[in-house]
Order: structure tokens, then sequence, then C-alpha cells
């Protein structure tokens, strides 16, 4: 039985924004004296003060509005009754909060709201959470004197539609708190004030549903909502919670943090944290409503094994399974050799359990056959940034960006990978900061409520570098370039290299127009703007990485940010937008097989000799196999063991048919995992995971940014999952020994200089940390190479244009490209086993009305897809949001198969797969094709083989 | 390992060398890439295939790269 560690912090809601402004101003509240931010309403001075004043339309996390009148103030020497909330702070001001007079005025309100709510209190979901509720009392509210009679709204009825929360227009105080955090807090502007007055009402869009609306899910109006109108039905099945555990979301790269609000051993809601640094109290559909796969039925919590994988599976104990694994990997090691067995684990374990799993393939299996599903990610930005500015790791906090004036995004679509951040990226270009969308795509940041993108460069698939190159050949060779810092901070043989080589006429827009299918004075107009907009900050997806330039076009993003000083401050830097959520953490902890952690190569004998030393083993100084070269090296017969922890190959690897074949010509596979995913429906034990409601550790997000994942309950299986790994490498003769995994992290900072300085009690303190971490840098370091770059000078590398050979052809005409959407996450085992498949339950292919029609296609037909590696079959979604020429589709089901046609073209410095250009035939389909027939029946026989082992219910596919 | 493969990728890795202005810098980066980043049974069998046909299909800066680095690219063993 562990200890929950409850968070005691009790938040304020201090009513209004906290304003940016160093200067302060003193003035006095009841008599109590407070100094503020200039700028800071009277509200926000009182409850600084400790003053509470009663509030309904404020909450701190939007700007003031003024409209419920119940925060009035006295101020001497003012007349009236100022609201409070929309009065500055100004020294000197000697505020009362309480009076005769106040107290009438406040009551006067109170009653007013009371009279046009329904009095249901004690069975309202939200009783003793509402702050309506808590007003009445904060006024002293006795008697209302209207009658409930007069107009009111309480025969509106309930839009259930949304399956995450509700909303019950009968309970509407029409504050707009809503109506300001759509647009404010997450910018998509979805609901709306219809009529005016006492009549008003608010709803998404038109008076639509909100499942029919513009709304996204996100959750923000539920949150600011004061009363039960808009609350989370898991609140209203599970009543309020009881307290809270501050955790990170287990998705994306953004790495919000969270309180997850418990009532006993359940989670009832999770509420963005207000003091998480990434997110500052936003979040998206995923992380606040998407975690109910935790418990869901098709959780697997009982270790299995079987000989073949045409054996039904048995049920065995945790020691059992473990023996046998070990037992495995030592017979084959002993029959094939030292590397025929290795380990893949995901950017979804946390830091300590990749540490451990790389740990257990250096050290138990005594090979470096290691890697991370960042290989099929951002590999190329680990090479490409190190190569160039020399830290693997994007440049900048999140926050960075409020201070961007022109925010370019190449290659990636924040609104649905990276929701919370594209939020806080919105805010800026409201503001007035500039976008540059580099993306084949017409993505929802091209164009939404109040953004626009001043241009979007929808460059045919496979020419990022060709156009990175016309970028830089324009800044170049029109003087645009800040050669005052590129001199001082890079080393200036390259920088006089690179600017030769990007001013050849051949990589000149006009040059390139033909090639990159954007027009010369697009390239031109963004250069201009990149390079002389004030501070500009690139932001970038695997758009750019996952191609087989992806490292070149990493390398020729550095370049322009070195040429044009964009680095070493707020508002610039090169910025990767990590998928899931602990890319950066899994690259790190040394999960790729050529690097121990913190980026060191094996083949350093010092590197080697510290790890020596602390793991009391000899190192193996050869790079080991990485995941492509696994599957190679498979099929050919000398790689036959495989442990892999979170990962699912199967479904998110490239050319699902050769990946699968590997799997069968293997002797013995692990999956530690929570569900039975693709790959081990191909496995001879199962291990199973926990959720990161399990488990204690720590993410990495995007921006280096360390945070806690703490445990709310008891892992399902018993065992969370780092102690799996402990558990197998003692089996395997490498007994490990700790007992919580902040021994784990302090073994890490003992051996990695970028993390000397954090530990578990540190990031208590802090509430995360962002690396380096150490004595030059003890609070972390939010921007990177402030006064010079992590290598010394900036190395500046020309980056030739070299076509892939993923070539259209009269058989293979379009090209094919990959991405995600907002609602599901990577391969979906998570999200499709929550109500987030009522936003997304198949995987469509997106094709130009132009393409269609040449080919006979309506909106919603089957349609057969055909590369060079395989065919699958999806529904059409017929949208000028691809180009003609282009097709789109999401690989988050595996049925959909969309990895069957991507082929095993890869990026010529990391292997990171060419996901994002794949030549295809699209034609109407009658039916599923042969591979999904194939899916099917084996996906079939396997739950076949689940069911009788444990009499589980089968799980979906 | 699937020596069609092996080739494609050395060429790769050759072709982004090739463009860099300093000849020694693109041999060196060629054969030290291959080195740095590819296990033992890869490159073995990549210099298996060079000793066996004089490197079919391979381009000649790769080539170039790996006869300059030989020993080094060897694996021990
Ligand atoms: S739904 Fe809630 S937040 Fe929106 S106006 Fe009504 S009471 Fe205020
Ligand atoms: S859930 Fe988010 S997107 Fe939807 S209406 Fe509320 S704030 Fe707007
Ligand atoms: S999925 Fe990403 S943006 Fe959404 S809540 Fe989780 S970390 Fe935040
Ligand atoms: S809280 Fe100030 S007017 Fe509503």
């Amino acid at each position: 039985m562990t200890t929950i560690p409850i968070n005691t912090r009790q938040d304020i809601d201090y009513g209004t924004p906290l304003p940016a402004s160093t200067e302060t101003v003193t003035l006095r509240v009841d008599g109590v004296e407070v100094t503020v931010p200039k700028g800071s309403s009277v509200m926000r001075a009182a409850a600084t003060a400790g003053v509470m004043v009663p509030k309904l339309c404020a909450t701190d996390s939007l700007k003031s509005f003024g409209s419920c009148r119940l925060c009035l103030v006295e101020i001497d020497g003012r007349k009236g009754y100022p609201a409070s909330c929309t009065t500055p702070a100004e020294a000197g001001m000697q505020v009362r909060t309480q009076s005769k007079k106040l107290g009438d005025l406040r009551r006067g309100v109170m009653e007013l709201y009371i009279s046009d709510h329904p009095l249901d209190c004690l069975t309202c979901s939200a009783n003793g959470d509402c702050e309506l509720q808590d007003m009445a009392g904060a006024v002293g509210l006795r008697e209302v004197r209207y009658g409930y009679e007069g107009e009111n709204h309480l025969d509106a009825t309930k839009d259930a539609s949304n399956p995450y929360f509700e909303f019950d227009p009968a309970k509407c105080i029409v504050c707009q708190r809503c109506v300001r955090a759509c647009e404010e807090v997450q910018g998509t502007f979805a609901l709306t004030v219809d009529g005016r007055g006492f009549a008003s009402k608010i709803s998404p869009g038109q008076m639509e549903a909100f499942m029919e609306s513009e709304c996204v899910s996100c959750g923000a109006c539920v949150q600011a909502c004061p009363t039960a109108t808009l609350i989370e039905k898991t609140v209203v099945d599970a009543g309020t919670p009881d307290y809270d555990v501050v955790t990170t979301c287990a998705y994306c790269g953004v790495g919000c943090s969270f309180k997850a609000e418990m009532k006993g051993r359940e989670v009832v809601r999770m509420t963005p944290y207000k003091d998480g640094m990434a997110n500052h109290g936003h979040s998206c559909v995923k992380g606040r409503f998407a975690w109910g796969y935790a418990t869901h039925k098709d959780r697997i919590t009982t270790p299995m094994i079987r000989k073949k994988i045409s054996d039904p599976w048995t049920p065995v104990s945790w020691d059992e399974a473990i023996t046998y694994a070990a037992s495995e990997f030592k017979r084959l090691q002993s029959q094939y050799g030292r590397g025929s067995v290795g380990a893949i684990s995901s950017s979804r374990c946390t830091n300590e359990e990749t540490y451990l799993m790389q740990k257990l393939v250096r050290a138990a299996f005594g090979n470096n056959n290691i890697d991370t599903c960042a290989r099929v990610c951002h590999s190329p930005t680990g090479f490409g940034l190190k190569t160039t500015l020399g830290e693997s790791a994007g440049t900048q906090n999140f926050d960075s960006v409020q201070h961007a004036d022109v925010i370019v995004v190449i290659g990636a679509n924040p609104t649905d990978g990276h929701p919370v951040f594209a939020s806080a990226m919105k805010r800026r270009i409201r503001e007035g900061a500039k976008l540059i969308v580099i993306d084949p795509r017409r993505t929802d940041i091209v164009r939404s409520p109040h953004v626009e993108a001043s241009y979007h460069l929808q460059l045919r698939p496979g020419t990022n570098v060709a156009v990175l190159n016309a970028l830089a050949h324009v800044i170049v060779t029109e003087g645009l370039s800040d050669d005052a810092f590129a001199l001082a901070r890079c080393e200036p043989a390259s920088y006089a290299q690179w600017k030769d080589f990007v001013s050849r006429p051949e990589n000149s827009p006009e040059a390139l127009e033909a090639e990159t299918w954007v027009p010369a004075s697009v390239v031109r107009g963004a250069a201009r703007l990149y390079a002389t907009g004030g501070n500009a900050a690139i932001y970038y997806g695997l758009g750019v990485t996952e191609h087989s330039q992806g490292s070149t076009a990493v390398l020729g993003i550095a370049n322009l940010a070195m040429a044009t000083g964009n680095l070493g401050r707020p508002g610039v830097g090169v910025n990767p937008l990590r998928g899931q959520n602990n890319v950066q953490g899994s690259c790190d902890m040394g999960s790729f097989p050529h690097e121990l952690p913190g980026y060191r190569h094996v083949l350093d004998d010092s590197v080697r000799a510290l790890f020596e030393g602390r793991w009391k083993v000899s190192l193996e100084k050869e790079p080991g196999l990485r995941i492509p070269n696994m599957f190679d090296a498979a099929l050919d017969g000398s790689f036959k063991g495989l442990y892999l922890e979170g990962e699912d190959i199967a479904q998110s690897d490239p050319d699902t048919t050769h990946v699968t074949a590997a799997l069968e010509a293997m002797e013995c596979i692990v999956v530690q995992d929570l569900f039975l995913n693709e790959t081990a429906k191909f496995a001879h034990v199962f291990l199973p995971g926990s959720s990161f409601l399990e488990k204690n550790g720590t993410f990495t997000n995007a921006e280096r940014r360390i945070s806690r994942v703490r445990k709310v309950m008891e892992p399902l299986a018993g065992k969370e999952d780092w102690e799996v790994t402990v558990a197998l490498a003692t089996a395997l003769g490498y007994p490990m020994h700790y007992n919580h995994p902040s021994e784990i992290m302090d073994e890490i900072a003992s051996l990695t200089p970028t993390f000397t300085g954090v530990s578990y009690a540190r990031i208590e303190e802090l509430g995360s940390i962002q690396w380096p971490c150490n004595d030059r840098a003890p609070d972390g370091t939010p921007v990177m190479h402030e006064h010079e770059f992590v290598r010394g000078k900036g190395k500046f590398v020309p980056t030739q244009y070299v076509p892939t050979t993923e070539k259209v052809n009269r058989k293979y005409p379009l090209i094919l490209t990959t991405g995600r959407i907002l609602s599901q996450y990577n391969v979906g085992a998570q999200t499709r086993r929550t109500a987030n498949v009522e936003w997304h339950d198949e995987d469509r292919l997106e094709i130009h009305p132009h393409d269609a029609e040449e080919r006979g296609i309506h909106d919603g037909d089957q349609v057969t897809v055909s590369s060079r590696a395989g065919e699958t079959s999806l529904r059409a979604h017929i949208t000028d949001r691809v180009q003609p020429g282009i097709v789109y589709t999401t690989f988050h089901h595996p049925e959909s198969g969309a990895n069957v046609i991507t082929t095993e073209n890869s990026d010529w410095a990391t292997n990171c797969p060419e996901y994002k250009v794949t030549a295809v035939q699209v034609t109407p389909a009658l039916k599923g094709s042969e591979w999904q027939e194939r899916f099917q029946s084996f996906t079939s026989e396997q739950l076949g083989l689940l069911e009788r082992a444990v009499g589980v219910r089968s799980p979906k596919p | 390992m699937n020596l069609g493969k092996l080739i494609e990728m050395a060429n790769q890795i050759g072709r982004y060398h090739d463009a860099l202005p300093d000849r020694a810098e693109a041999l060196t980066g060629t054969a030290m890439h291959i080195r740095r980043f590819w296990e033992p049974r890869m490159r073995r069998e990549l210099l298996a295939h060079i000793d066996a046909t004089g490197g079919a299909g391979l381009d000649p800066i790769v080539l170039e790269a790996i006869a300059a680095k030989r020993t080094e690219l060897q694996p021990q063993g």
C-alpha cells in the first residue's frame, strides 16, 4: 500500500489575470496594505491581501468583463460603487469591500440571479462545488422577493450531445465565462450569446448542439462555468471529488499538468493545473476527458505466456512469466549470439522506465540493441540540432511564443497534434504576431477565427529542403541575414560556405518553383517576413522529420535561425513539437542504440568507463541495431528475441507486411502493454503494463520540462512498469535494486551532466524543471544557447536538396501523406477505448474533388489505396484541404492499414521512415483489401486464443 | 541483412555528404557516419559485398570513403 501524494495547495482564484508588468503599486484594502503589479485589478489586489470580494463573472483565467455587478466596492474619493474586477488598482487607494450598503447591493444582485435559478441545490450535481451557491452564502442572501412566475430560463432543455459534459441552460446565469473561455483560452470561438439582457442565451454556434458545432471539446468552458450549467458527466455520475493529486498528461508532447480529482481511488475528473508551466490551466479533449481507457475492460491484468503464436495464452504468475522470458532470451543468446536479442521502448514510458530499458539491454543483454519509437518520429531532430547547435533539443519554453512577432509552422498541425500549445500560439497571433505556414495541407491554423496565415507555402510533399534552401537564398541574396550575430556566434568559415551554397542560382525560389509547387513570390514574401519581422520562431513537427531528407531539413531550419539571429532569447528559436508525451525524455535517457544517456556516443571510451563504473559491468562499444535494422536482421535469421514496452510496431511502423514478417521470424517476443495490441498478437510473453495513473515517474515534454507523474491508484496488475523491467533484468542475471523511481532519477542525475541538479525533491520544490539543470543553471534552463551554443560556435551545414526516390508515375500518380487528428492519439490504443471515437471512428482518405471526380469517387465511397508496398482500403473524404495530386490519411485505427501502404524509405542519417511521401493510386473499391481480410481473420484468431486462455471478453480489434 | 537496402542507405549517406564543399570532410563524414551508426553486421555485410563485387551499386563517393577508412569500419571479432 503506497501513500497517495495528495495536493494540499489551495487554489486561489484572484478574479482577474496577473499582469505582466514589473512595476508595482501599493494600496490598502480593508485597512491591509498590499503591493501588486501595475495593471492588477482592485479585485486581484484584494485577493492578494487575503480579502475575497464576491464575484460571479470574473475568474483569473479570463480578462475582466464587469457584467454581474456583485464585486462592487467603495473607494475613498470616488463616487458610487465601482466594480472591483474592472477597476485598476492605483497607488494610495483606500478600498473597502464590506459595508451595509455594499451588502444590500450585493444581496439585490444575488436575489435577481436566484429568482431565475432552479432551487434544487441539494440534488444538483455541483452541490458543494458551485460559485453561485457560495456567493449566495457569502452575501448572506436570506430571501428571494421576486416570484418565479416571471420570464426565466427554467424550462430550457439540456444538451447532452457531448460525450463528456452536459449543458443545462436552465441553470445558466449568463455570466459569459464560458464564451470568453472559448475565445480567450481556447481560441475556438464556438460559443455565442443570443439575444440581449435578461433574455440572452448561451449556445454553441447558432443554437446548435455541442456536437454539431465547432466545439473541439477542450473543456475550458466547463472549467470556467461557475454553476452546474456546464458540468462533466463523470461528476454528474460520481459526485464532486474529495481530493486531488497533481500529475502529467500521458498523451502529447505539450505535457500538460493536471489535477487528478479523486473520490476514493477513482478519478472523477481531470482538471488542468493552474500552476502547470506548460499549460497554465488549459488542456485539450484528450488529457481532460479521454482517460477512461485506464480502467477499460480490455485491460489485461494477468501475465501470460505461450510457446507459439498459434497456441492459446496461458495465464501465469509474474514470477513464471519473468522467468520464462529471461530463460528464452538466455537460450537465444547462447544459440544465436549475444546480438540476437534487443528491446524497443516507447515515448509513452516514463524517463525512469526508458532509462531502465536501455540499462537492461546494455548491462543484461550485453549489447546495444535498444531503440525507441522516436526513431520513427524525431530522430532527425536529435541529429540535426546536435550537429548545428550542439544539443538534441528544442531551444525555447512554450511561453516564449508570447514574445514572438513572426511564427513559422513547418510540417506541424498544432491545433490537432499539440492543441494547448496551439491555443497559446493563436492567442499571440490574435495579439498581432504574423504567421507563416509551410504545409502541403490547409491545416486549421492556416485560417481559423481571428487567425490567418500571412503566407501559406503549400509545398509538394518531399520538398521541404528545397523550400528551406529557397528561403535561405532570399535571405542571403537580399542581404537580410544578421551577419553580426552569425559571425559572432557561429563558425565563420561554415557561415561563408553556407552563404555560397544557398546563393547559388539553383537554390532560388524561381528555380525551385516547379519542384516545390510554391510560387516564388510567396517564398520571397515569407523569407522577408521571417528575416525582418522582429522575433521569429520556428515550430516544426513530423512533416519535417519523416522524410528521406528529414535530418537535412532540421539542419536547414537551424541554419535559418542562426543566419537571422533568431536564437538565444525569448520569442525566437527552433522548436520541435514532439508527438508523444515523452519523446524528449526517451531520447535523453539513452534509448538510441548508439548513445548512452545524455546523448553520448557508445564509442567514447570515457563515457563507457563512467557507466561501467557505476553499473559494474563491461559495455559493448559497437552501436546496436535500430528498429528497421532489427526487422531486417530478424528476416535474415540473426535477430531472434525482442522485448517491447509500450510500443506497437505492428501498427505504427511503416510497411506493415514487412514488420509482421519480421515478428513472425522471431522466437521470443515479450510485450509489456496495457492491451493486447497489434504487436502482442505476435508475442510469446505478455507482461501487463500500468497506466500513467498507476505509477510514479517523470515525463519530459517538448520544452525539456521534467514533470512528475504521480500514482493515484494501485497498478491493476500489481506492478508498476519499472518494477517489471527490474524483475526481468534480475532474472537475466543482472540484479537491479530500486525502491522507488526517485532512486532511478538520482542515478540518472549522477551520470548525466545536464541532469545533475534534477531530483524528485527539486521537482517538488520547483513544480517542474527544464534541463539543463546543474551547477550552472540550478533552477533549469527555459531558453537555451543564450550566450553561446552548447557546441561552442554554431555550425552552418550546406543542405543539398536530394529528391526522394519515392516518385509518382503512371501507376502511382498521387502522393499520400499521413498525419493525425485531435481526438485520437497515435495508434489509438488508448483513445479508441474512450468516447473520443465519437469524433473519429475510422480513418478516412482525404482526396481533392478534382482527383475524386477523375476516378468516379464520391464522398464516403470505399476506395482502394495501393502503393509499391501494399494495398488497403478506406472510405474517401472529398476536400480541398489537400491539393490535387495529394491524398492524406491518419493511422489511428489498425484495420485501416495506413502503414500497409507506407514504404521502407527512410531518412539518410537516422532511418526515420518517410511516412510523409508515398506514391499511390486510388481507385473505387467494392470490398476491403486482401490485407484487411487477412488482418481480420488473424485478429479474430488471436482474440479467440486470448479468450480461451483467460476468459476475458474479447477486446475490440 | 538486406543488401539492397544497405546499398541504398550507404548511397543516401554519400549523396548528403557529396554536396559538402570540402571533399576531405565529405569522405570522412560518409565513412564515419557508417562507423558511428551502423551495427557491425550491417558494416560487415556491406564490406563483404565490396570485397566480392568491387561495390556493385554503390556510388563512387561511398566507395572512396570506405576505402579510405577500411580498417576503422571493419568490425572487430
Ligand atoms: S454556461 Fe456557465 S459560464 Fe456560461 S454563461 Fe452560463 S453560467 Fe456562465
Ligand atoms: S469545450 Fe472548448 S471548444 Fe468547446 S465550447 Fe467549450 S471552450 Fe469552446
Ligand atoms: S494531449 Fe497534449 S495538449 Fe492535450 S491535455 Fe494532454 S498534453 Fe495537453
Ligand atoms: S465579478 Fe466584477 S462584475 Fe462580475
